[in-house]
């Protein structure tokens, strides 16, 4: 029978909604048991949410001082020796979190990973994406070793939360850790903004807002909805908006209700980003920009006319 | 300090792929196949911390068929000093490549090692992490910016949640994002130059690196298609359209 470990992601002593929708595709496997692992300097608080996650058995809570940081080396000693406990699955989200620590987890277990399973069709059979989205494959990992597998999370709704607790338990891991890798800082967007990869709605702007003074319009027209911002790798490249807005093959793999693409051509490296959007709304004063191909409405006219006209009307 | 940079070949960027109907691959007949671009950028930056003074020598790494020549030339057009070429007629799998170039480096003792984020063709994004676990030495994934002190890199990294900086001790692999740098342009007079490096041909039988792929694709598929919508004729319409549907 299967049992999945499923690596909880969090930051400032929060859970990250991606392991809900790792929990998603853990049920998917139809697994005996579906169990949480918490890696934290203290990972009480964050343990206790994960715990209200529908369908997890039971939350491993890791709490150790070098854990205060998600630095993939000193955490993949610790999760291969947790899998080591009779785990036939470990999923992660592929969010930049997942990405960067899963791989080093399957190396030290000598196996091959899944990266961004949409879907899962057997217990060790999945699909995911390649060439930017260009096609999907089937693949099957090896029946006799433990699955190690990234979830791309905009294909996963995330599971419920419930009002009773699955049980939490200590957990610890004997490896000795090292101190060759140390966290300097990190550099927060600071923004009262729905979370790009969380948002129902998101609005970008591209290369054709020309400027960072010109974004603004984008902003307004976000926060008069509601809406997360997000940006094309041109809007980004020029400096008009940070790199953790790109949406995109490199970027954030979003799937919002409502996605509208602002002065973006719609290159295949965007588009791979927002094609799970609910509905897709495109503005570009090029009748023949790519982005028309995908979008369930679109507006050909220049975006400094048509914004603040769009803004009144709401 | 040397530096090792991996430099694969793929289809390029520009390429629509196209599924082959009968669902056994991608086709790949004909079209133009490039340096994966991320690699592109490992290599400049490895360049350019030649060009600091900070590294003495930059090798290129392609595990790649016989055919690969012409493209691990045009990295040494760019600046490499030397290539080393894995000949592999089958596409290997990042585990796989990851022990190979293990095996690279316990020769070339390099002080850095410098990966792409990503291949543009399968995605993955593990070879890089893979190798630093293997060499039991730290990883810098998705650097931004990479500064060199002594025995110690210091490397920003785009994450979600904005830039965080690391630091490692060398040796430690690097894996680049798209902002690290724009990689320069290869000049015509070195592609003459280049054909007088040093190349290095090995079979990948002879590197002797443990078996297997592990996974197999049984199918390939076209994504689903988003239909295309409608045009609407102003702001008005489209508000009343994204009212009507709930989303406003
Ligand atoms: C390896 C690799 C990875 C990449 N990853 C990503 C990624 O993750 N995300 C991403 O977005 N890109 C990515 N790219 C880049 C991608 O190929 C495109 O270059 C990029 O998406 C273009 O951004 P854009 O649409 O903003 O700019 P452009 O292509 O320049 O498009 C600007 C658009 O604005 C329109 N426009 C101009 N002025 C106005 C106006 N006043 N009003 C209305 N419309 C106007 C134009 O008609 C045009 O269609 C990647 C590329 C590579 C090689
Ligand atoms: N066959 C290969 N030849 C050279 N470098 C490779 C090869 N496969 C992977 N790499 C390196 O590993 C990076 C990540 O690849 P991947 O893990 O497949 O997404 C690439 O950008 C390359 O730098």
């Amino acid at each position: 029978m299967s049992k999945i470990l499923v690596i909880a992601e969090h930051l400032d002593g929060k859970l990250n909604s991606s392991t809900a929708r790792c929990v998603s595709a853990a049920h998917a496997v139809k697994p005996a048991a579906i169990d949480v692992l918490v890696l934290a300097a203290d990972a009480a608080a964050i343990a206790a949410e994960a715990a209200r996650i529908e369908g997890v058995s039971k939350v491993l809570a890791l709490s150790r001082a070098e854990n205060a940081h998600a630095l993939a080396a000193i955490l993949a000693p610790q999760i291969a020796a947790v899998a080591g406990n009779g785990y036939s699955h470990v999923f992660a989200p592929s969010t930049t979190f997942g990405k960067d620590l899963l791989p080093r987890v399957a190396a030290l277990l000598g196996v091959a990973q899944v990266s961004d399973v949409m879907t899962v069709a057997a217990t060790h059979t999945f699909q995911r994406p390649i060439y930017a989205g260009n096609a999907i494959i089937t693949v099957e990992a090896p029946a006799s070793s433990v699955v190690v597998a990234t979830i791309r999370t905009a294909s996963w709704p995330a599971a419920a939360s419930t009002s009773t607790s699955a049980p939490i338990e200590a957990a610890s891991a004997d490896v000795s850790l090292p101190t060759h890798t140390r966290f300097v800082e990190l550099a927060q967007g600071k923004s009262d903004r729905p979370d790009l990869q969380g948002a129902s709605k998101v609005i970008s702007g591209g290369r054709a807002l020309g400027s960072a003074e010109n974004f603004a319009v984008i902003y307004q027209l976000a926060d008069k909805i509601g809406a997360a911002v997000g940006a094309s790798r041109a809007a980004v490249d020029a400096g008009y908006v940070p790199s953790d807005l790109q949406v995109g093959q490199t970027g954030k793999i979003i799937a919002p209700e409502l996605y509208v693409a602002i002065g973006i051509s719609g290159a295949i490296q965007h588009l791979t980003g927002i094609k799970d959007a609910g509905t897709i709304v495109a503005i570009n004063k090029d009748a023949e920009a790519p982005i028309f191909e995908i979008a369930d409405y679109g507006l050909v006219g220049d975006l400094f006319k048509i914004v603040p006209e769009l803004e009144a009307a709401l | 300090m040397k530096i090792l940079v991996g430099y694969k070949r793929v289809v390029d960027y520009n390429v629509r792929i196209q599924v082959k109907p009968d669902g056994s691959g991608v086709v790949t007949d004909g079209v133009k196949l490039s340096a994966n671009p991320f690699d592109d950028i490992a290599l400049e930056e490895a360049l350019r911390l030649r060009e600091k003074g900070i590294a003495s020598e930059v090798v290129v790494v392609t595990i790649g068929p016989a055919n690969a020549q012409a493209h691990i030339r045009n990295g040494l057009a760019m600046g490499a000093n030397r290539a080393i070429h894995v000949v592999s007629e089958e596409a290997i799998q990042p585990l796989t490549a990851a022990r190979a170039m293990l095996k690279l480096i316990d020769k070339e003792q390099p002080g850095i090692v410098i990966l792409g984020k990503q291949a543009i063709d399968d995605d993955c994004n593990q070879t890089g992490q893979m190798l630093a676990a293997l060499w039991d030495r730290p990883q810098a994934t998705f650097a931004s910016k990479i500064e060199i002190s002594g025995q110690v890199a210091r490397v920003t990294r785009e994450v979600d949640a904005g830039l965080e900086t690391i630091e490692v001790d060398l040796p430690a692999v690097i894996t680049t994002d798209l902002r690290l740098n724009e990689p320069r342009f290869i000049k015509l007079p070195d592609i003459m130059k280049a054909k007088s490096k040093p190349l290095e041909t090995l079979q990948f039988a002879d590197l002797a690196v443990e078996a297997g792929d592990h996974l197999k694709t049984t199918r390939f598929e076209p994504p689903a298609k988003r239909s295309k919508g409608v045009m609407v004729k102003d702001a008005a319409e489209l508000v009343a359209a994204l009212k009507a549907k709930g989303l406003l």
